[in-house]
């Protein structure tokens, strides 16, 4: 069971992690850096298994890849959102940053609520309610069964794509 | 059969491909830059894997050049490092890597390039199907030379009528987003036609298909064409176009009745008419980017600088978008104009477009750009405001020190 931190619609990369933070590759430091200016306290108040709800194009913006990885390293366990920008989306699934699709739960949260996700089912728990999230496609499905991409290439190659293509 | 993006990936995998399949596909490229390629780099090394074709993968030192702190220094020796071991020769610093990857011929119609950086779709100007992806989908590609695509369905979208004084590509793709929000075209491919287009040079083409993902376009395409070819030279053109294409969705715009649109912060999507904000201050204008850093921009700008003065209290800072087009502007008296005017030229790259360099933002203060992102902290200050705007507005604007119409000053 974590907690909700819920957030608006077109939250961007730049306000996940602005671009003057994202000039290393260590996933701590990103994590320290999350929503540093949209939302100071994030990085610190975020405990694992805590969960981001938002609104609408959750990512858009810059296809860095230190925004999924911010939000991992922070503590989050899923990002729960109306939709999500292309490459967030993947990059997310990529790094093995669950992200769940749901258009009904955004008016159903406040900030702070708790709430559970099970990634695999897609089942959302949160105020006495259940939401379901949409099913993954088929490439998402097997990259987050092996974890991330880097081992689901290098443990099966791109037979494990083609297969499902 | 089909859309620009079916033709291509059909003539690619030779199999008819229509929208909504998954498939692997092989590219020609793939692009990182000096932020994207150290994460890259890292995730390709976890692959334990040689590198797939050196003389296809591609660095450009742009978003941080040169390295203006000790961490970003590191991350260009790690690309450095990493290209030396791998015998990776195309590392570029000259330019941004969207403006390179075409100078340098990269780019063919027909193609299929992939880029660490989100306005990869630039290259689709000339008919390639180019998409951004993150660092781990890029490492993948340096690793196999392929990735995989769910092929999009696409929306067409179709400029009428000429361009009135004033009015810019641009200012099409703006009134576009206006009208279709930012995610508008979220998982899908964009074709811009229609005679605007057709008339439009491969320059102002860039400018189109560059700002295509700003509405969560995968790729915005141009059909190949006799400017193609004048800009590119025979070699490598084809023919292509689509062939009884069924699209989800068809867009008209009339450019005539058009005036110059003008992206208000904090939002691409939150665009009106220049005359709802004229007059509104300015602290800096920025003239550059992988949208509006070309030759043609820069002439724009600098007619309107030619015998007048920047505002005093108003930096004004351009950028060309390569060692090419800053050369070429040396010959034509450009960069002479600009400084003379008042104006800071820094070298090609990036510039102020991210913030992480130079020409950064303090709280309360009040930009206006030709790049392509006015999210709060996309040019430093979350407190900061960002107008995205032509390269004549930002020229009037400049001069004048707030928001102001270029077709006062002809």
């Amino acid at each position: 069971m974590g907690r909700v931190f819920k957030f608006g619609d077109g939250i961007s990369t730049d306000a996940i992690i602005p671009g003057r933070f994202n000039v290393t590759t260590d996933a701590t430091a990103l994590g320290k850096a999350c929503f540093i200016e949209a939302r100071p306290d994030f990085a610190t108040t975020v405990q694992a298994g805590d969960v981001i709800v938002a609104g609408r194009n959750f990512g858009c913006g810059s296809s860095r890849e230190h925004a999924p990885v911010a939000i991992k390293a922070a503590g989050i366990q899923a990002v729960v959102a109306q939709s999500f920008a292309r490459i967030f989306y993947r990059n997310a699934i990529n790094i093995g940053l669950a992200v769940v699709q749901c258009e009904a739960i955004y008016g159903a949260v406040q900030d702070g609520d708790p709430i559970s996700v099970d990634v695999r089912s897609g089942r959302i728990d949160v105020n006495g309610k259940m939401f379901t999230g949409e099913t993954p496609g088929p490439v998402a499905t097997a990259i987050m069964e092996a974890g991330t991409l880097i081992d689901l290439i290098k443990t099966r190659g791109w037979a494990a794509i083609e297969e499902v293509s | 059969m089909g859309t620009l993006t079916e033709e291509i990936f059909t003539r690619r995998l030779g199999r008819p491909i229509h929208a909504g399949e998954i498939v692997v596909a092989p590219v020609d490229y793939a692009m990182a830059h000096d932020v994207t390629g150290p994460l890259a780099i890292e995730a390709f090394r976890q692959l334990e894997v040689p590198i797939w074709d050196p003389d296809r993968v591609i660095f450009v030192f742009d978003h941080i050049l040169p390295a203006n702190t000790v961490a970003a220094a590191g991350l260009h020796r790690q690309v450095r490092e990493f290209a030396a071991e791998f015998g990776v020769k195309h590392v570029f610093q000259e330019g941004i890597c969207h403006q390179l990857m075409v100078e340098k011929g990269f780019v063919r119609p027909g193609g299929i390039v992939v880029g660490a950086d989100s306005h990869s779709t630039t290259y689709g100007a000339l008919g390639c199907f180019s998409a951004g992806f993150g660092s781990t989908d890029i490492a993948v590609t340096f690793a196999t030379g392929r990735t995989w695509f769910r092929v999009p369905e696409t929306i067409r979208i179709d400029l009428r009528g000429g361009l009135p004084p004033g009015v810019f590509p641009k200012d099409l793709a703006l009134q576009v987003i206006r009208r279709l929000g930012a995610e508008g075209a979220n998982y899908l491919a964009v074709e811009w036609g229609g005679e605007a287009v057709e008339a439009m040079s491969v320059d102002d083409r860039l400018t189109l298909a560059n700002l295509t993902v700003d509405f969560g376009g995968k790729a915005g395409l141009c059909e190949p064409d006799e400017h193609t070819r004048a800009y590119l030279g025979d070699a490598g053109v084809i023919d292509l176009h689509p062939v009884q294409p069924e699209y989800r969705q068809l867009v008209e715009v009339d450019a005539e009745t058009l005036e110059p649109q003008i992206a208000c912060p904090p939002a691409i999507d939150n665009v009106r008419d220049l005359s709802e904000v004229e007059g509104t201050h300015l602290d800096e204008v920025f003239v550059g980017s992988c949208t509006n850093g070309r030759i043609e921009d820069l002439a724009i700008v600098a007619g309107y600088f030619e015998g007048r003065q920047v505002h005093p209290g108003t930096r004004t800072i351009v950028v060309p978008a390569s060692k090419k087009v800053y050369m070429e502007a040396l010959a034509r008296g450009y960069i002479q104009t600009f400084m003379e005017a008042g104006a800071l030229v820094m070298n090609a790259g990036c510039g102020p477009c991210l913030g992480r360099q130079h020409g950064v933002l303090g709280p309360g203060e009040r930009a206006l750009s030709t790049s392509n992102r006015n999210y709060a902290g996309r040019m430093g200050s979350a407190q900061a405001e960002i107008y995205l705007a032509n390269p004549a507005v930002a020229a009037a604007s400049a001069l004048a020190g707030e928001i102001a119409d270029p077709r006062r000053l002809n």
